[in-house]
């Protein structure tokens, strides 16, 4: 259960679908088994994002809220 | 950068890009791949549009003939270019609608000499073309180079669609050996065509090409879909992989591409 590496992706600023495109697109360049977080400040997003990655397959490890209009989603790639 | 996606390009094939079954894997495959479109007419207007629009990365256009206002009727791309190079007229579609595509266009026609060296450079082959000559000449020279077909043709309010993967399903000529003598099967030009016809075959034609780079779904190989646009119905005819084939059967009568066999014109009507 060691994983050093966590990888990151900031869309801060971008709104859905490109929230979802571009989180798949990282997800594609991640192995499997490994975890990516995501870092959203688009509300819409905190719900549709984890819906359509479960819809491939993926798992939601966590849901955080950060700040006043910042969430970080923990992803684990199927 | 994402995923080797630059912003514009993640707008553009987003709608893609979201489809488990393209994704941005399946959006890379197509822009590394490259189809040759024969013909910018009917069939091909439709064809060039909605695989410029998918981002196929290379598409080769041949064709000798220019824009003609009675070609309006269905051949939308070519608006307001009367007079020009079909092919010509194509890349100027395709560079305003997606930048991502290189085009090269053959203002020629195909014919037994220069059909094997222009389809070497192709992934995939889809046929557009309005004659038997030709159509008989692209589904041998596929069989030959091993290159998989979009084949496509109308008449009046009817047109049938088929996909032929060389030496793993039948070809043209596993159905139909040979093109119907001169003169009997009127041309468009004598039959006219309902203008949004081809616009239905045309982009069938391109959805196979698209399934097929991208490697899913069920594609119509040894199936024909015979569509009538008056009774508003599809059909699908089975087609058999024929051992007497002349070009893919088990003892082909025909092993190279000779001029005699489909004419020096390509106009057998």
């Amino acid at each position: 259960m060691v994983n050093n590496m966590t990888i990151e992706l900031d869309l801060k600023g971008e709104v859905c679908p490109y929230t979802f495109v571009k989180t798949k697109l990282k997800l594609e360049e991640v192995e499997s088994g490994e975890e990516l977080v995501v870092f959203f400040d688009h509300a819409p997003a905190v719900e549709n994002v984890p819906r359509s990655l479960k819809n491939e397959g993926h798992k939601i490890m966590g849901i955080e809220q950060t700040g006043d209009r910042l969430w970080k989603v923990r992803i684990k790639k199927a | 950068m994402l995923g080797g996606f630059n912003e514009e390009q993640i707008r553009r094939y987003s709608r893609h890009i979201i489809l488990p079954e393209v994704g941005g894997k399946g959006q890379k495959k197509l822009l590394s791949s490259k189809v040759l479109c024969i013909g910018a007419g009917g069939l091909g207007a439709p064809i060039i549009e909605y695989l410029a629009a998918a981002g196929i990365g290379t598409l080769g256009i041949i064709d000798d003939d220019t824009v003609d206002l009675s070609n309006l009727q269905r051949q939308v791309i070519h608006g307001g270019n009367v007079g020009m190079s079909k092919a010509e007229s194509a890349k100027q579609f395709i560079n305003n609608l997606n930048p991502d595509i290189e085009v090269k266009t053959y203002i020629e026609r195909l014919n037994a000499n220069n059909v094997i060296d222009i389809f070497n450079g192709y992934d995939m082959i889809v046929d557009g073309s309005d004659n038997f000559a030709t159509r008989y000449l692209v589904n041998d020279a596929c069989v030959i180079t091993n290159k998989p077909l979009s084949h496509g043709s109308i008449y009046r309010f009817e047109g049938q669609v088929t996909t032929i993967i060389p030496h793993k399903g039948p070809c043209y000529r596993c159905l139909f050996e040979h093109a119907p003598p001169p003169g009997m099967v009127p041309s468009c030009q004598e039959a006219g065509v309902l203008g949004v016809l081809p616009g239905i075959i045309g982009v069938m034609q391109a959805t196979e090409v698209v399934k097929y780079l991208l490697g899913i779904g069920e594609l119509l190989v040894g199936r024909l879909v015979y569509y009538d646009a008056l009774n508003m119905t599809f059909d699908e005819i089975k087609m058999r992989w024929n051992k007497n084939c002349p070009i893919c059967g088990e003892v082909p009568k025909i092993t190279s591409i000779q001029e005699e066999i489909y004419g020096d014109s390509c106009r057998i009507w």
